[in-house]
């Protein structure tokens, strides 16, 4: 039997041309242009604060803080500033984890949910482009608009940064800063669209989904992070001020001396040395070491830190943007794959 | 074209422990309105998920279109199905529903679904969740066909509308039946419009395929024998599919033909689709297998 006489089954059946992927991104912009327009309405609003408040801020800085430590700059610019720039960037945490939540964990629940995922599923493009089709430009979109919210964030954090009143590894600040805050966002949106892949319905993958980030974020800034490079060890006394301490402890010897032993010794001192110049506060029945590392070191102690300098902010930076993109390229393909073998 | 538009082969399903389709073997050719039909919990809905990819089988395969695998690419772009309770972008309108559909397919009938919507009376600027739920269901069947589909599935597509709707709707289906040649596989436990529409039937009961054949065959073989109630258990010529009594009088569907010789004293009926249905829906134990997945004639006939 030759290709002629085959009965007329249409080969292009076999190798549809499938539906382009513009179409699809129209489909993603007319169904999710409310909540892209909520994310960026939102962070507009902060965005004009920040500006507002960082213009006036630069000001003080400029105008009372040359030279930095004067009275003046006590007054006009940390006084005044200080404590909005801590409660903005503590605010700003929880931005990457709203954006997250509320962009990325209704995009499939609210489908299965309301079983709208019938109708969607079932169209000609399939529901594997339909998925990619939205995820992978919401979650472009949402990284972006964090992206160019961050270079905002370093302007409005910088006269904090260049008086040496911030340093750039603290948990404050460092995942508002460089690349961090478009990747946690990222990763936010990623727990957030698998979050609704799993529990199927808006508002518990929500909360779900803002707890699983706090962990995450939480478990990073406090164990994690630290261990991205070795920690430098020094017994030299003057570290810079950019440097994140992570440990320190005493060696006599060339051995190590226990955290309790230390305790003891500096107790001893205290009794038997109580010397006026050493007591502080107003209570005087309480007495303290104002200087214990140089009382340990005059006695032969050696005193060792372990710290990361300043100069690895980009490193740790590029460091954790590279971990959360992995882990965001993971839980989207994860949900992709979810989506496939779901079962109606 | 002599396909079968679906074709099913020892298809099961299993949800956790529960098997919800088992054995389930089908060919139904193409050209027809085939009406699934059983009680809720038969197995319908989970059998045109199947049919439509939504879902993937534990067992067996099904096949549509002529052989493509449910689900594939080239079978999502020939099916269109309309699924219960006609879910659609309630914040979206009428127009954001047809450009949302002609972009996530190759075919769409702009022109065609403008003109239903317009004959409907559906505006087109009206939010989906703001038309009645008839104008939903009809809404989402001018999306469906639209995209120039050779197979419309639905699901219990009239279950929710009023008498009124249900017919408006069940006119355009039938329509597109009958001048593009859509093949039609409908779900419902309504059976009274059956007749109406349906040339093919399917009866689902149990998770298990009871009936299957087209709607003439199944009439033309099958006749009501009205009796004494008395002699009603002698009555052992032909399988008997469902015996009701009323009174002194009996009536008895039978498997017989036309043909088939009637006992004296007795007299024998043409049977309606709708009582046919019901017999076996009222017997489990029943069957009627014809077309090529029919096991041998009459064995899974209850005989008295």
């Amino acid at each position: 039997m030759t290709a002629l006489t085959m009965p007329g089954r249409p080969a292009h059946d076999a190798r549809l041309r499938p539906v382009p992927w513009r179409r699809m991104a129209w489909v993603t912009w007319r169904q999710h242009r409310a909540a892209l327009g909520g994310v960026a309405a939102f962070l507009g609003a902060f965005a004009v604060y920040l500006w507002l408040t960082g213009l006036r801020m630069h000001h003080a800085e400029a105008a009372y803080c040359h030279p930095a430590g004067s009275l003046g700059c006590a007054i006009n610019f940390t006084g005044r500033y200080g404590e909005t720039a801590i409660i903005v960037s503590i605010a700003l945490q929880a931005v990457p984890a709203l954006i997250g939540a509320f962009a990325g964990a209704p995009v499939l629940a609210r489908e299965l949910e309301t079983g709208t995922f019938r109708y969607a599923w079932t169209q000609g493009i399939g529901r594997l482009r339909w998925t990619a089709g939205k995820l992978v430009p919401l979650a472009v979109a949402v990284t972006a608009v964090a992206g160019a919210f961050t270079v905002l964030f370093a302007w409005y954090n910088q006269p904090w940064a260049g008086a040496g009143y911030v340093t750039p590894f603290s948990a404050r600040v460092f995942d508002l800063l460089g690349i961090a805050f478009g990747a946690w966002t990222l990763a936010a949106f990623a727990i957030g669209a698998l979050a609704g892949m799993l529990i199927r319905r808006a508002v518990p993958a929500i909360a779900a989904s803002l707890a699983a980030y706090a962990g995450l974020a939480f478990a990073t800034a406090l164990w994690l992070r630290e261990h991205y490079i070795t920690p430098l060890v020094t017994h030299s006394t003057n570290l810079p001020g950019s440097a994140w301490i992570i440990s320190h402890w005493y060696t006599k010897d060339g051995k190590l001396v226990s955290q309790s032993a230390i305790r003891n010794i500096l107790q001893g001192y205290d009794i038997h040395h109580p010397a006026p110049a050493t007591r502080v506060g107003p209570n005087t029945s309480q007495t303290m070491i104002l200087n214990p590392v140089g009382y340990l070191t005059k006695h032969g102690y050696t005193h060792w830190i372990s710290y990361q300098p300043g100069s690895r902010f980009w490193p740790f930076q590029w460091i954790e943007g590279g971990w959360l993109l992995a882990l965001s390229v993971l839980l989207i393909a994860a949900t992709v794959w979810l989506v496939r073998r779901r079962a109606a | 074209m002599n396909v079968n538009i679906i074709e099913t082969s020892g298809l099961g399903k299993r949800y956790g422990s529960t098997w919800v389709l088992r054995e389930c073997s089908l060919a139904v050719p193409a050209g027809h309105v085939a009406a699934l039909v059983g009680p809720n919990g038969a197995g319908k809905t989970t059998l045109l998920n199947l049919a439509v990819g939504l879902a993937a089988p534990t067992a067996g395969t099904v096949t549509v279109l002529g052989g493509l695998a449910a689900g594939s690419p080239a079978a999502l772009d020939g099916i269109a199905f309309v699924a219960q309770d006609t879910p659609l972008y309630k914040n979206l309108s009428a127009a954001g529903m047809l450009h949302l559909t002609r972009n996530l397919n190759r075919r769409f009938d702009q022109p065609y679904a403008k003109a239903r919507l317009g004959e409907l009376g559906i505006p087109l600027n009206r939010r989906a969740g703001k038309l009645s739920g008839g104008q939903q269901a009809q809404l989402a069947l001018t999306l469906a066909l639209a995209r120039r589909p050779r197979l419309l599935v639905l699901d219990e597509p009239v279950a929710m509308l009023d008498p009124l709707a249900r017919h408006d709707f069940m006119a355009l289906v039938l329509t597109a039946a009958a001048d593009d040649g859509v093949s039609v596989l409908l779900s419902s436990h309504v059976l009274a419009e059956l007749e109406r529409v349906a040339d093919y039937l399917i009866l689902l009961s149990r998770g298990r395929v009871q009936v299957a054949g087209e709607v003439d065959d199944l009439i033309a073989s099958h006749r009501v024998l009205t009796g004494p109630a008395a002699e009603a258990d002698r009555y052992t010529e032909r399988p008997l599919v469902h015996a009701r009594r009323a009174d002194a009088q009996a009536h008895l569907l039978v498997r017989a033909t036309a043909d088939d010789p009637v006992p004296p004293r007795w007299e024998a009926h043409p049977v309606g689709l709708e009582e046919l249905a019901m017999a076996y829906l009222r017997e489990p134990g029943a069957g009627a297998l014809p077309g090529p997945a029919r096991p041998a004639a009459g064995t899974s006939t209850r005989q008295r």
